[in-house]
Order: structure tokens, then C-alpha cells, then sequence
């Protein structure tokens, strides 16, 4: 199952191994701060040059692909980036995840928490965004979100591809005694002017002896082969033959079987639980209790996991009252308060909104609001764990190893380097497997099973009862219309923090988090200009644990902040998409006019449609990429049915055309599911959903078409896995206002009109 | 109890309300069918009982007579089944946990029914897929029926 269950076999191999691992140092040994993990991962035969290259004597060659492959097809992108440099096909190399080290820290992330737009680029920004990189590699935060996976790895993985290569080119020039210039490699080999050629199998080991060099020159991208061509996925064939793949498939010697019975209001613990009939349940061994950070609960320990779900229901626990309002009623009326009061904190902005809406004749007004949402992955939350001598070993699916150990480490109350995190296939993901919960639950079951592995698999009710929500959010907009253009815009959005409460579940001791830009993401960072606008911040805190939701704070943003420009150009009696572009004449924001003027043309925008169908356009730019989309409906029926969807997409560079276009595509359906249909719920302090016949999303028969086009006039290079989403739900609302005159400011739009889904 | 599972006889000791899944996945290791709900509401547990798909979760093993295929028992050796042939034409998997249901469910359709509509396809094909594979999916299914490229 990849690098690390060579790692415990390599333990009893001795020197040889330890010696060929030693003699390999890389280029990323000397350039950068934390060494190469793979010389400890080697097999027999095998060399590594840096954390991201493998070359055996056999002439396997092994791309190391740091990233969760949660369907985005990263390991084929980011494998192509090593491959074009170190001039290898896509056929000749195989892409693994690897090992869970510092070496593969994300940077990018953190630099797009800086509290800027991504077209602001001046001294202050850019100096904000270094330093926080800077503390991306210091935290060594291996982290896949945030669509940062390529922007992250572009020049690192091409880099090492390159130094690879050149040190190979070097081995071939000694053997043949001929100056390197005169050598050129191809096909994972490296070939003499006379005709000759060597394998890279054949050199690898004398290159890996060779000082790797200081400084490489990467190709111009009008010589790449592979990047910038559609590639096909590196694990397909598994995906189509069912292979065990997944953290959920992991099978060990005497593995036991696990599940959860945790608190349905959160921070509440047990007041009782039927210890005995959970016992006598056929195949139940054990009922273990633990408190972590996150939760109080129970483990149901087993001998299959349909043995340990049985167990669960009948142990039927009792628990404690919520400490947070019991409904959504009451979850909206402290939500609305919250607005009422004074911000938290504000972000970007100009000039002076509320002087100038009182100064306002012509102003408008409407509150939004969206609800919670849970990710439904559809491999539920599961982590198999071994606990022995003091040392931990986790196998999961997960989008930060990193986070998974150091949290199931300090529960254990070991040292993270004690935990050896096997990262495996994940059933999904957007966003949901960032959490450390499924980790630490099973670290703390498998402190209690005597040394022995234990799978923990959570029922799909308890993954939706205990996520970490989409947050909940409520928005007071306020705009003014000076000769039917927007003059003046007050946003005010009360939501919770996700900094604060990812914190608090990961690292309690860092406090709260600050001023969290989620909260406003997609409305103080759009690209239009406004002589006065506000965007105010109004943070509630309850103990509903919210985390990243694909696309995060601009999923929430987005809609009512495109939904709110419709309302103001419908107001102002002037075409959304002509209002859209007068607001976006700074030449910064030129990549939304093209990326909207583009999807306008696709969709046929502005085209006399019948009576009851109308289109609905909106913009969001999110991650670096500009997302423009197009939805119409028609609801001559009665009924909302979507007739098709039009998205354009800049990202500056498109590494892959294909795959990006499937990210945007999906990420699409992933926001219409949830703008029809989706919201978490509560009562009594739970959640009220249970599963999917009470919390859906699209099947195909509700599924339109989806027609998306790629542009790359962004100047620099965006993410793929996320933007396609803000957009959706605001083109929907403002199509059914197009076609119906009824403007829907609530999601799910499902509980204020009937969609047509086949 | 007796399960014939990819034309292999299991003999198995397991309560009468046990699920296939469970049999399948946690006795036989056969993990090609997946748990996605246990509530037979997302179909990523589909097998074929005779050639019909059944959502194994819902299903206990003690009621099944026939012949269990999994999807790992759909190519014929080593060659592909043409669905399977056509999901990589078509690359529909993303995170592709729900891919091997959706196969099974594909093959069982096109048995019935070699010229599908769409409307067809829409109707028959209702498991889950939260990435949204469905436009390829659907493309996928008129490759391996013949009707388009």
C-alpha cells in the first residue's frame, strides 16, 4: 500500500539498505530546510535524488505526489510536472502519495490567508503574503485544500524534475567521456549524439553520487510536452476494478472492527448508556469511552463493523443539554442579533458606505442568509489505528497527515514524530478530511485494544451528525443607486469563525485565530470598484464546530453578494452583465470582464428567451481563479427545471484542460446540490439529518449540462478543485428571478420553489 | 451459509440479518463493494445477484440463493469488462468510490436495455456520486452501448 509499509519491513533489512539510502543526497537536501524523507523509504535498487524522485536500477520511476488524490486528479498533475522536466512519459512513471514529512509543507496556503484580494499586489501585500509562506514551511503544514495543490508544487516539482534529470545527463556525459551539452534526454533516457543511448536506470546509480546542482533552468512552456495537454488519470485502472484503495479498505492481521457513538449535541457528554446490551450484541468484544479535545463518546470495538454499528444501537447513550441555542429558530434569532450589533472586525472596502447610503435616495435593502451543510463524502469518516510500544501508526484517508498525527499524538501524549501516518486513497473530500476527528477517535480506541490495529468506520449518520459544518450565515445588504450604477454598498455578514473553531479543535493552545477573512471571502475581495463600500464582519460563537466547505467562505459570499449586484441592477433598470462590467474597468480586474463577456457569448446572454425561462449570471473570483457562470432555468411548468449551465474559468495557467474542466464541472454540481437542496438542520440541540434520504444531493436524472471553457489571462496562476462552486447558487437565484420575478434570498432554494430533477 | 461470490463457493458463519456488504467486505475481503449509507439510499454497495443489481448493504446474506457478482468479478480475466473499458475512455472516476456500483448498475441496465435513451439512462441510473461525475457517466454509458464515440 505504498512507501510506509515498506518502511517497518525496512527496519530488518539493514545496511545495505540504509547504505544505498545514504550515499542518495538530493538537490532538496542542501536547498531547502527539511531534508528528503525517501532514502528511508527505498527498496532494493532504488535512488532517490530529492523528496519527489525515485529511480531503480530496473528503471522504475516513481513520482512522489505529496497531495490527498480526493478525485481532483492532482497525483496526474502534479506527477507531470516532475515528468516534463525530468523527461519521462506519463506511461513510464508510477505516482505515489508518500510519506508524511515536513519536506512536502504547502505554502501557498498560507499565503493565500493574507487579507488581500489576489489582484492586490502592492509592497504590503505581497510582503504579508511572503512572511505568511514563510510560516508555512515553518509549521511544516502538509495540507491539501484550499486549491493550492499546483500553485504550490509548480516550480518545486518541476525544479525537481529538472535537477534530477541533470544530474543524470552529468553521469552520462563521465561514462562516455563527453562534455553534457552534447547530450540530450528523452523517454527516461539519456542519448549520444552518435546514437547510443542509456537508460536512467542505468545511471541512477552513479548519478545519485553526483553533487546535485545549485540552480536549475526550467523549460519555457512553449517546449512542455505534457503540461498544458490533457493527461490520462495515473488511477484509473484501480478506480474502474474496484481495488481496495481507500482508507476505508484497509485489511491487517487481526485488525478488529470499530465505529462511534458520540454526543449529538456538541460538547454534551454521557449521562448514561447501556453498557450490557451493547455487550451482548453478536460479535461486540468491547465498549472502550474517550475524551478528546473535539468530543466525549464511546467506541463500539468489534469483530466486524456491522457487529460494532448493531453494538451502537443498543448501547443507546443518554447525554447532556446543548449549550447553544436548540434550533435553528433560536440559531437565527442569536444569528440576527449578532448583525445588529457592533462588527467584529472589517476588511478592504472604500470610501464611506454608510454616510453615504443615508445620504442615499435610491437605496435598497435585503437580508440572506444561508444555512450549515455538511460535506457527505461518500466514503464516510473511517481511520484504522495501531497503538504498540508506545508508538502510533494511523491509515487513512486524509488531506493533512500531518494534522492527523500531531492530534492523535497529543492524545496519546507521545511525541508526533512517534506516529508514521500511511496516507491512502480518499473517498472524497472537499474540505471535510482537513479535520483530524476520525484520527484522533481512533488513536484514542486504539490505545484500548491491547496492542492490537482497530478500523474505526463512522455510520453515515454519525458522519453527518458530527462534522464540521459549512457555517451558518446571515447577511444584511445595503446598496445605493447613483444614475442606475452602483454608488454605494454596505455588507454585513454574521457568521462564525472557522479559524477559531479549526483551532480550537487542532491546536487549542493558539486561541482564537484573529480576524477570519473566511467570514467575508468572495464579497471584500471581488473584483469591482465601488466609490464606497463596507464589509463588515460580525463573528458569533457557538459550539457547533464549523470547518472548510469546498470553496469555504466565497460558497456563502458568493450568493449574496452576486445575488444582491442582480437586485441592484434590476433596480437600476441596466443588464446584470453590463452593470458587472462598468464596475470592472480597473485594469487589474480585466480577467472577470473577459471570463464574463466569454460565458455571456457561450450562453447566448442578452437573446430574447420565452416567457417563464430566463438566465442568471454571476462572477466570483476564489483561490485565484475566475469563475464566470451562466444558469438558466425554465419554469413554464411551474416548476424550476435547469436547462443547462455555462461556466468560463481563468486560472492563469491550465496545466491539464480536461481534468480542470471535470473540477469545474464538479465543483458546480457539488454547489447545486446545495443551493436546491441541502441544510443542516437543528433541534434539541442536534442535527436533524440523518442520512441521505433526509440530506440528498443531485442524482443524474437532475443533473443538466454543463458546458465549460478555459481562458488564461490571469496573471498569475490560480487553483482548480474549488472555484467552479461560489458562482452556481447566485446564477441560479438570479435565473429564477429572470424567469419568475420571484427573488429567492434563502438556501436551500428548495423550500421556496419545486425544481423539475427528472 | 453458503455465498457464491465471483464463482466461488464461501462457506460462511454469520447471524441470519448480516448484511452481504458486511459478509463481502469484513469476512470475504472483498472490498470492491463500498459503504456509503448502510440504508441502501446511494447504491455505492451494489453487487449483481444474477445479473440484477441489489444494493448489498440492505441485503442479508442468510436470503441470497444466487450468484453474487462483485466488481471484481466482472472482467473476464484479464480483460476489462466493455463499461469498465468505457469509464476509462470516458476517465468518469474522481475520487471513484462510487465507480464499482455505478459499473455494476451500468452492466445490469444495458443487459435489459442495449439501446437506452437518455431518459432511459437518467431512470435507471440513480446512484449517488457527490463529485458529479454524471455528464461522463452518461457519456460513458453510450460508449459501451455502442451509440456514440
Amino acid at each position: 500500500m505504498g512507501r510506509i509499509a515498506k518502511y517497518t519491513r525496512r527496519g530488518f533489512l539493514g545496511l545495505g539498505i540504509a547504505a544505498a539510502g545514504g550515499l542518495a543526497v538530493g538537490y532538496y537536501y542542501y536547498q531547502k530546510p527539511y531534508p528528503n524523507p525517501l532514502p528511508d523509504t527505498l527498496e532494493d535498487g532504488e535512488f532517490t535524488f530529492n523528496p519527489y524522485v525515485i529511480i531503480g536500477l530496473d528503471n522504475r520511476i516513481t513520482i512522489i505526489t505529496p497531495r490527498a488524490e480526493m478525485g481532483q486528479g492532482n497525483h496526474t498533475t502534479l506527477a507531470a510536472l516532475v515528468a516534463e522536466e525530468l523527461e519521462v512519459d506519463m506511461d513510464q512513471i508510477t505516482a505515489e502519495h508518500g510519506p508524511a514529512a515536513p519536506a512536502y509543507y504547502n505554502s501557498a496556503m498560507m499565503r493565500d490567508g493574507a487579507p488581500f484580494a489576489f489582484f492586490e499586489d502592492g509592497l504590503v501585500a505581497e510582503t504579508v503574503r511572503g512572511a505568511m509562506g514563510v510560516v508555512g514551511k515553518f509549521l511544516a503544514l502538509q495540507v491539501t485544500g484550499g486549491s493550492t495543490a499546483m500553485v504550490d508544487a509548480y516550480d518545486k516539482m518541476r525544479e525537481a524534475g529538472a535537477a534530477a534529470r541533470m544530474v543524470l545527463l552529468e553521469a552520462a556525459a563521465a561514462r562516455w567521456g563527453v562534455p553534457v551539452e552534447n547530450l540530450k534526454a528523452a523517454r527516461g533516457a539519456v542519448l549520444h549524439p552518435n546514437g547510443e543511448q542509456l537508460s536512467y536506470g542505468a545511471l541512477v546509480a552513479e548519478a545519485a553520487l553526483l553533487k546535485p546542482p545549485g540552480s536549475v533552468v526550467l523549460k519555457d512552456p512553449s517546449e512542455w510536452r505534457i503540461l498544458g495537454k490533457s493527461q490520462q488519470r495515473v488511477e484509473l485502472l484501480e478506480k474502474v476494478t474496484g481495488a481496495p484503495i481507500y482508507g476505508i479498505d484497509v485489511e491487517l492481521p487481526d485488525m478488529l472492527h470499530a465505529t462511534v457513538s458520540m454526543a449529538p449535541r456538541f460538547g454534551a457528554k454521557a449521562l448514561s448508556a447501556d453498557t450490557a446490551a451493547a455487550l451482548a450484541t453478536p460479535g461486540v468484544l468491547n465498549v472502550v469511552e474517550f475524551v478528546t479535545n473535539t468530543e466525549v463518546g464511546f467506541g463500539i470495538v468489534a469483530s466486524n463493523t456491522w457487529a460494532a454499528f448493531e453494538g451502537a444501537r443498543a448501547l443507546n447513550p443518554t447525554w447532556e443539554a446543548a449549550s447553544y441555542p436548540g434550533d435553528t429558530a433560536g440559531l437565527t434569532a442569536l444569528f440576527d442579533t449578532t448583525l445588529a450589533g457592533e462588527e467584529t472586525f472589517t476588511m478592504g472596502g472604500e470610501g464611506d458606505a454608510p454616510g453615504a447610503l443615508d445620504a442615499a435616495s435610491d437605496r435598497i435593502e435585503a437580508r440572506y442568509s444561508v444555512p450549515f451543510l455538511a460535506h457527505t463524502t461518500m466514503e464516510p469518516m473511517n481511520a484504522t489505528a495501531q497503538f504498540r510500544d508506545g508508538k502510533l501508526k494511523l491509515w487513512l484517508g486524509t488531506q493533512a497527515p500531518g494534522l492527523a498525527a500531531s492530534a492523535s499524538a497529543a492524545l496519546l501524549g507521545i511525541e508526533a514524530a512517534d506516529v508514521e501516518v500511511e496516507t491512502l486513497r480518499l473517498g472524497g473530500g472537499f474540505g471535510r478530511r482537513v479535520e483530524a476527528d476520525a484520527a484522533v477517535y481512533a488513536a484514542a480506541i486504539a490505545a484500548q485494544t491491547g496492542g492490537k490495529p482497530v478500523k474505526v468506520t463512522w455510520s453515515r449518520e454519525t458522519d453527518i451528525q458530527h462534522d464540521a459544518y459549512r457555517p451558518m450565515a446571515v447577511a444584511q445588504m445595503r446598496g445605493a443607486l447613483k444614475d442606475g450604477l452602483p454608488e454605494a454598498l454596505d455588507m454585513r455578514v454574521a457568521a462564525a469563525s472557522i479559524n477559531k473553531s479549526f483551532l480550537g479543535r487542532v491546536f487549542p493552545s493558539l486561541g482564537g485565530g484573529g480576524a477570519d477573512r473566511s467570514i467575508l471571502d468572495g464579497g471584500f475581495d471581488q473584483p469591482f470598484s465601488w466609490p464606497h463600500a463596507r464589509f463588515a464582519a460580525h463573528q458569533v460563537d457557538t459550539a457547533i464546530p464549523v470547518g472548510f466547505w469546498r470553496s469555504v467562505g466565497n460558497s456563502v459570499n458568493g450568493f449574496f453578494y452576486e445575488s444582491f449586484l442582480d437586485e441592484l441592477a434590476h433596480a437600476g433598470g441596466i443588464d446584470p452583465l453590463e452593470m458587472r462590467l462598468k464596475m470592472m474597468q480597473d485594469p487589474r480586474h480585466a480577467p472577470a470582464r473577459e471570463a464574463l463577456k466569454a460565458v455571456a457569448r457561450m450562453a447566448g446572454w442578452g437573446a430574447a428567451l420565452p416567457e417563464g425561462v430566463g438566465q442568471g449570471i454571476s462572477h466570483v473570483l476564489s483561490f485565484g481563479t475566475w469563475v464566470a457562470e451562466v444558469v438558466q432555468v425554465d419554469m413554464r411548468s411551474g416548476k424550476v427545471k435547469i436547462d443547462k449551465i455555462w461556466a468560463v474559468a481563468d486560472p492563469g495557467l491550465v496545466l491539464d484542460p480536461a481534468n480542470l474542466k471535470d473540477q469545474v464541472s464538479s465543483a458546480i454540481i457539488y454547489g447545486l446540490s446545495a443551493a436546491i437542496g441541502q441544510e443542516i438542520t437543528f433541534a434539541d440541540g442536534r442535527v436533524m439529518q440523518e442520512n441521505f434520504y433526509d440530506y440528498d444531493a443531485l442524482r443524474m436524472a437532475g443533473c443538466p449540462e454543463i458546458e465549460v471553457a478555459l481562458l488564461e489571462n490571469s496573471p498569475r496562476m490560480g487553483g482548480g478543485g474549488e472555484p467552479g462552486t461560489p458562482p452556481v447558487a447566485a446564477a441560479l437565484g438570479n435565473a429564477i428571478f429572470a424567469a419568475s420575478g420571484q427573488r429567492l434570498r434563502d438556501l436551500p432554494f428548495g423550500n421556496s420553489v419545486e425544481f423539475d430533477l427528472g | 451459509m453458503e455465498l457464491l461470490v465471483n464463482g466461488n463457493t464461501h462457506v460462511v458463519d454469520a447471524p441470519e440479518e448480516m448484511p452481504l456488504l458486511w459478509v463481502l467486505r469484513d469476512m470475504l475481503d472483498i472490498k470492491g463493494p463500498k459503504f456509503g449509507c448502510g440504508v441502501g439510499a446511494c447504491g455505492a454497495c451494489t453487487v449483481l445477484i444474477d445479473g440484477e443489481p441489489v444494493r448489498s448493504c440492505v441485503t442479508a446474506a442468510a436470503d441470497i440463493s444466487g450468484a453474487v457478482t462483485t466488481i471484481e468479478g466482472l472482467p473476464d480475466g484479464e480483460r476489462l469488462h466493455k463499461v469498465q473499458e468505457a469509464w476509462i475512455k470516458h476517465e468518469v472516476p474522481q475520487c471513484g468510490y462510487c465507480q464499482a456500483g455505478q459499473i455494476l448498475t451500468a452492466v445490469a441496465f444495458l443487459e435489459r436495455t442495449p439501446n437506452p435513451s437518455d431518459r432511459d439512462i437518467d431512470m435507471a441510473m440513480d446512484n449517488l456520486c457527490r463529485c458529479g461525475s454524471y455528464p461522463r457517466l452518461r457519456a460513458a454509458i453510450k460508449t459501451a452501448a455502442g451509440l456514440e464515440g
